[in-house]
């Protein structure tokens, strides 16, 4: 088999598997009577007209990014983390908590100290279902789900209680949320609402990088996902790394939290979660689960929830369309991937390939 | 139903992605001839017969019944032209019973009554079989609960169940006593009267018992077709392999010393929560090897588990150079000096898709060799994996190479390559050489008996008895969980050794 | 005290249809290998044509009671499609099944609102499907309310436990299916085509789910959300290892945890001062707790589970 042939049948199937993904995607638009060109259009050109829109592309990359860094460690690792929308709820907690109980401690500490908690709550919220595989083999997929809607609730809760902005109660608006944080957890801001997690983001992608592959931390925990047996023969301790990678997945997603609340909304309220959970495992698949590939797949995937937020006004299309095409891009990586690696096909079509030149010749 | 006068398979051609694994064979057995398939591991007998019994199609080549050529899409065509198979791997399943089993490949001959199946005609069915060809089976047993012998016994039933009259048998020994071999053989001669038989086997005495006609595949090829009886065993096994391979033998180099590895009655439980060592004792010296034989399923592969720190000891101690390592982490066992091949090479001793230098080092990343505080020192691990892949005669593009790509017998000399750089103290290896061929075999023999020669005791576990007595100082034998006796290599034979492997207390 | 327990089991059966069924699809599904995580879209996809239906025909007043059993039937198709391509994507692909299902789950939650958005618009309510009280036996003081009083397909569903039981242990068909999810390997030495096996069970299983996501949109709630379902698609997939693959087993799951359920609607309506958020976690705790006892040790599981089957490539 040549090099060019075998570039040329990776292009065919990635090119087949986009085709694919925006074919199902255009017949639901179809099915509800939407324009698909202005559509995608909207989705996809729209939010890069102009800088405001860019901003704002940005904003929702940064928790995409930083959730979906955490789930590539914890899926090389082995264990799939679909808890990140409960660890960032819990991040969002931890994080309002401390805000809440020291609003006068200086800025330079307490917005450390706010981010730290925000990663022990989300870590915590990882932990769990981390420590129940290892030691007694529950389903992460499982336990991860059921833990997003208890954080979901337990979230609710405390905003209507605990949390709850005293000035909520005076005038009886209904709407459970906290009141403004102090300024001394704000992170600063670079252009419009754009604050500085962005750097955040991006220096957390590079330490993730030297993690994985440069220390005998990732080496163990890559081992751990790559061959679980093989590497409890080889004396890893496979449970504990499960666990860790759970726990630095879990603190990422409360980390994504806390710059969330330190950088765009400054009070805890319903909705901040606003899926980035779900939207990382197809961010931190679609990079490759490599954080320089999740970089620019969280901006790609921010530019579609964005647009997707400009649809309905637009183009009357609903914002669950985001949900839906996420669902298709998992679907589709999954299998392109599946495809491409079979050498048997692979070997099937070079034969075929072969038989079809040597008769023209 | 025909007999089948004639079977032939002509001009055979199938590749597999890097692999041609049959390359234009052609065989041809007549009515109640026993034709046996001989070859190497890797030479193409098993893809063969799987073309024959329509599980794999051929990329060219064809099939032709009395005269007639066939296409089989499925198992299911060539059942219903009289083919039935036992495959080296029985395919049963594990949680039904035999009734169960056989009424699974019926399909359409099932017996139904109302809605639901008739299994009370499929066991009578299954009574009838066994009382003409002398096959005891339970059929209400469950097959997990039975042993590898009477498994063997059930896909004989199913195979003569389903309508066959042609038996093809893939390694039909491999897993036997001497004892329940001489039976096996015995019972297939009986059947010659009524089938035409083809069977797979590297072994060259049962070929002689067994069969008429024999041909030899290497490499995918036929390299030699004719009648048994022309030719001695020796004359076929150099054809086998095209060159004379001798393997190394034991000469009782080197001098046993202390004792370094000393269980005493160790007690682990199986998967299914059975007792699958039932307390144990053996102790090992340092510079001797003890082969461990036994038929499959009787502890070995919890016993190395035990030992490694893998499977939890019940009760028991495991004394390792003076210290009870029984329940300890698999890291302390490692860094207390003990090396392990462990079974299934490619789940338990690699991680496949990692690369070929990453899998050297899979044990030691933490040393001070390979890391630096927790930075790992790539370099140095590039520069000892070149030298072990020359060393070791590792063949692959480069030391980048995800190891899961390579073949059986590489692998299996990274994992040697990994433990024997360890500088262990002491070696478990449980079946190393399982489906590797005879250049391979040759060279882990001779790896481990200079690892034995240097001072090293070895545990060495195999389910081939060659192996066994060829390598081994003292041979223990191992029955449903416990040692039945530890002969010395001068007072064993494969005879005396099969009767203690079935359980006879002598 | 007792007042509040009569009706909490009174609510046990109607409102453990929709979790019942799903788990018995998943049931057939995991039986054959196959692990299904897209349940929960699957369901969210039944519950959308489940009320489109007779809402359509009705413009959302009251219809004859041969829409709503359209509406089954229409989700039912529809699961049985969803369990189709799922099978191309794991079962000819063989792409992962845990990843794979996360896929279907978002396409087809995210589908329904998308749909449900454009051709139904906010928040509609359908009439629904009517209780059949059945005579005599309704009668009886406690016990008719508890089990007599229900509607139609309550009761189907419930006589559906002995008849999955009865396929799975004495057809052919549930040979096969159990034959593929263990050993697809001797399976497919006998002559059975594992990848058309894996693939009934699939629609088998979708079409069970469709209908379940219908129940809760026709039946329970009478309108439909983007939360109706709320994970219990993932309850349904846990319930099968609570339940050991059993039918039977997985009915008493299913109570349980609707049993659980009813709990919120019990502080809801009874004015007990209880956080109603705990109260709406308990199930989802519950599955936590039981999947931590229940997990280790499995030796009821199909051993091929998650693996996808290619007769080419030995192991």
């Amino acid at each position: 088999m040549t090099r060019g042939f075998r570039i040329a049948f990776r292009c065919v199937i990635i090119a087949i598997a986009a085709l694919a993904a925006v074919l199902i995607a255009s017949t639901i638009l179809w099915l509800i009577g939407a324009d698909v060109s202005d559509t995608f259009f909207t989705i996809v050109i729209e939010p890069l007209s102009n800088m405001l829109h860019i901003s704002e592309v940005l904003i929702r990359a940064i928790p995409l990014c930083i959730i979906a860094l955490g789930i590539s460690v914890a899926y090389r690792s082995g264990i799939i983390n679909i808890g990140a929308e409960g660890q960032m709820a819990m991040g969002l907690l931890a994080f309002t908590g401390v805000a809440l109980a020291f609003p006068d401690v200086p800025r330079p500490l307490l917005l450390p100290l706010a981010l730290i908690a925000s990663m022990i709550g989300g870590g915590i919220w990882g932990f769990v279902p981390g420590i129940l595989k290892a030691k007694l083999n529950v389903s992460e997929l499982l336990s991860t789900v059921m833990l997003n809607y208890i954080a979901a609730q337990f979230y609710s809760l405390c905003l209507r209680t605990i949390y709850l902005d005293p000035a909520e109660q005076v005038y009886g608006t209904g709407t459970p949320q906290s009141m403004r944080l102090t300024e001394n957890v704000w992170l600063g801001r670079i252009s419009g609402r754009l604050h500085y997690g962005i750097i955040i983001a991006i220096v957390l992608a590079v330490l993730i990088y030297l993690l994985m592959w440069k220390t005998t931390m990732g080496f163990k925990m890559r081992a751990s996902g790559s061959g679980a047996r093989a590497a409890r023969y080889g004396g890893i301790s496979v449970g504990f790394w499960l666990a860790t990678s759970m726990a630095i997945s879990g603190a990422f997603a409360g980390l994504a939290g806390g710059v969330e609340l330190a950088g765009v909304h400054r009070r805890a309220i319903e909705g901040i979660t606003n899926n980035y959970g779900f939207s990382g495992v197809v961010v931190a698949l679609f990079g490759g689960l490599h954080p320089f590939g999740i970089l620019p797949a969280s901006f790609l995937f921010g530019l579609l929830i964005y647009g997707s937020t400009l649809a309905p006004s637009k183009v009357g299309v609903p914002a669950n369309i985001v949900q839906v095409m996420q669902g298709i891009i998992i679907i589709v990586i999954v299998t392109a991937q599946m495809v491409l690696s079979n050498t048997y096909l692979q070997d099937r079509v070079w034969r075929k390939y072969q038989a079809l030149t040597k008769k023209e010749a | 139903m025909d007999k089948i006068k004639s079977l032939r398979m002509e001009h055979i051609t199938k590749r597999f992605p890097g692999v041609l694994a049959s390359d234009d064979i052609s065989i041809d057995v007549g009515e109640g001839d026993v034709l046996a398939l001989v070859g190497e591991n890797g030479a193409g007998k098993t893809t063969l017969m799987n073309i024959l019994m329509g599980l794999y199609q051929p990329d060219a080549g064809s099939i032709i019944i009395n005269g007639n050529a066939v296409k089989f899409r499925g198992p299911e065509d060539a059942f219903r032209a009289g083919l039935g198979m036992v495959h080296q791997t029985y395919m049963l399943v594990p949680n039904m019973t035999v009734t169960e089993n056989i009424a699974l490949g019926m399909g359409k001959n099932l017996p139904h009554r109302g809605g639901g199946m008739d299994l009370k005609t499929v066991r009578k069915r299954i009574g009838e079989i066994s009382q003409r060809y002398g096959l005891a089976v339970n059929p209400d047993a469950y097959i997990w609960q039975l042993s590898v012998g009477e498994q063997q016994k059930v896909e004989l039933v199913k195979t003569l169940c389903l309508g066959a009259r042609f038996l093809i048998l893939d390694e039909p020994t491999s897993a036997l006593t001497p004892q329940e071999v001489d039976e096996l053989i015995a019972l297939l001669h009986r059947m010659t009267d009524e089938l035409s038989i083809i069977f797979i086997s590297h072994k060259l005495q049962e070929v002689k018992a067994l069969s008429n006609k024999v041909t030899i595949l290497r490499h995918g090829r036929v390299v030699f077709s004719g009648n048994t009886d022309d030719y001695s065993p020796q004359e076929i096994a150099a054809k086998m392999t095209g060159h004379e391979i001798v393997l190394p033998k034991n000469k009782g180099n080197g001098k046993a010393g202390d004792v370094v590895l000393s269980l005493h009655d160790v007690t682990v439980m199986s998967d299914r929560k059975t007792k699958a060592l039932d307390a144990l004792s053996l102790d090992i010296k340092a510079g001797e090897i003890v082969g461990l034989a036994g038929v499959s399923g009787n502890g070995q592969r919890e016993l190395a588990e035990a030992i490694n720190g893998l499977r939890k000891v019940e009760d028991g101690s495991i004394i390792f150079f003076g210290k009870d390592i029984a329940n300890k982490t698999p890291r302390e066992i490692i860094d207390s000096g003990m090396g392990y091949i462990p079974e299934e090479r490619n789940t338990e001793g690699i991680v496949p898709p990692f690369s070929i230098k990453e899998n050297f080092v899979l044990k030691d990343i933490s040393s001070k060799t390979f890391s630096s505080a927790v930075f790992v020192k790539g370099k140095q691990i590039d520069s000892t994996a070149e030298k072990l892949i020359k060393r070791f005669d590792v063949r692959c593009p480069g030391i980048d190479t995800a190891s899961g790509s390579l073949s059986g017998g590489n692998i299996q000399k990274v994992i040697l390559a990994r433990e024997i750089e360890r500088h262990p103290r002491f070696l478990v290896a449980v079946y190393p050489t399982r489906g590797l061929d005879m250049g391979a075999v040759e060279f882990i023999h001779a790896e481990l008996l200079k690892i034995k020669e240097s001072g090293i005791g070895i545990l060495l576990i195999s389910e081939e008895l060659d192996e066994i007595l060829d390598l081994s100082d003292r041979i223990a034998v191992i029955y449903k969980g416990s040692i039945q006796r530890v002969l010395e290599r001068s007072e064993a034979t494969p005879e005396r050794l099969g009767i203690l492997m079935a359980g006879v207390k002598e | 005290m007792l007042d509040i327990i009569t009706n909490m089991l009174s609510m046990c059966i109607p409102f453990s249809v929709a979790l019942l069924l799903a788990s018995l699809g998943e049931m057939f599904n995991q039986r054959a290998g196959v692990f299904n995580l897209g349940c929960e879209g699957v369901m969210a996809m039944g519950a959308f044509v489940g009320m489109l239906i007779p809402f359509l025909a009705g413009h959302g007043g009251a219809v004859s009671e041969w829409y709503n059993l359209l509406g089954f039937l229409v989700a039912a198709l529809l699961g049985a499609l969803f369990g189709l391509i799922f099978g191309v994507i794991t079962v000819t692909f063989r792409a992962p099944q845990g990843i794979a299902g996360i896929g279907l789950q978002m396409f087809g939650v995210g589908t329904a609102g998308t749909l449900f958005r454009h051709f139904v618009g906010g928040t509609q309510s359908i009439p629904g499907i009517s209780d059949i009280n059945i005579p005599l036996l309704s009668k009886i003081p406690v016990l008719g309310d508890i089990f007599f009083s229900h509607n139609i397909v309550a009761y189907l569903a419930y006589i559906f436990v002995p008849v999955a039981w009865y396929i799975l242990f004495k057809t052919y068909w549930g040979l096969k299916v159990r034959a593929v999810g263990t050993n697809p390997r001797a399976a497919d030495s006998m002559g059975i085509n594992v990848s058309r096996t894996r693939y009934q069970a699939l629609v088998v299983g979708g079409a069970l789910a469709g209908i379940a996501g219908a129940y809760l949109s026709i039946a329970q709630a009478k309108m439909f959300s983007d939360t109706l379902i709320s994970g219990r698609g993932f309850i349904a997939v846990a319930l099968v290892y609570f339940g050991h693959w059993h039918p039977v087993q997985i009915m008493g799951g299913a109570l349980l945890f609707t049993f659980a359920q009813t709990f919120q609607t019990v502080v809801q309506s009874m004015g007990i001062s209880f956080p109603y958020e705990l109260a709406v976690m308990l199930p989802y705790v519950l599955v936590i707790v039981v999947l931590s006892f229940t997990s280790r040790n499995q030796t009821t599981a199909p051993t091929a589970l998650g693996k996808p089957f290619n007769r080419e490539i030995r192991t």
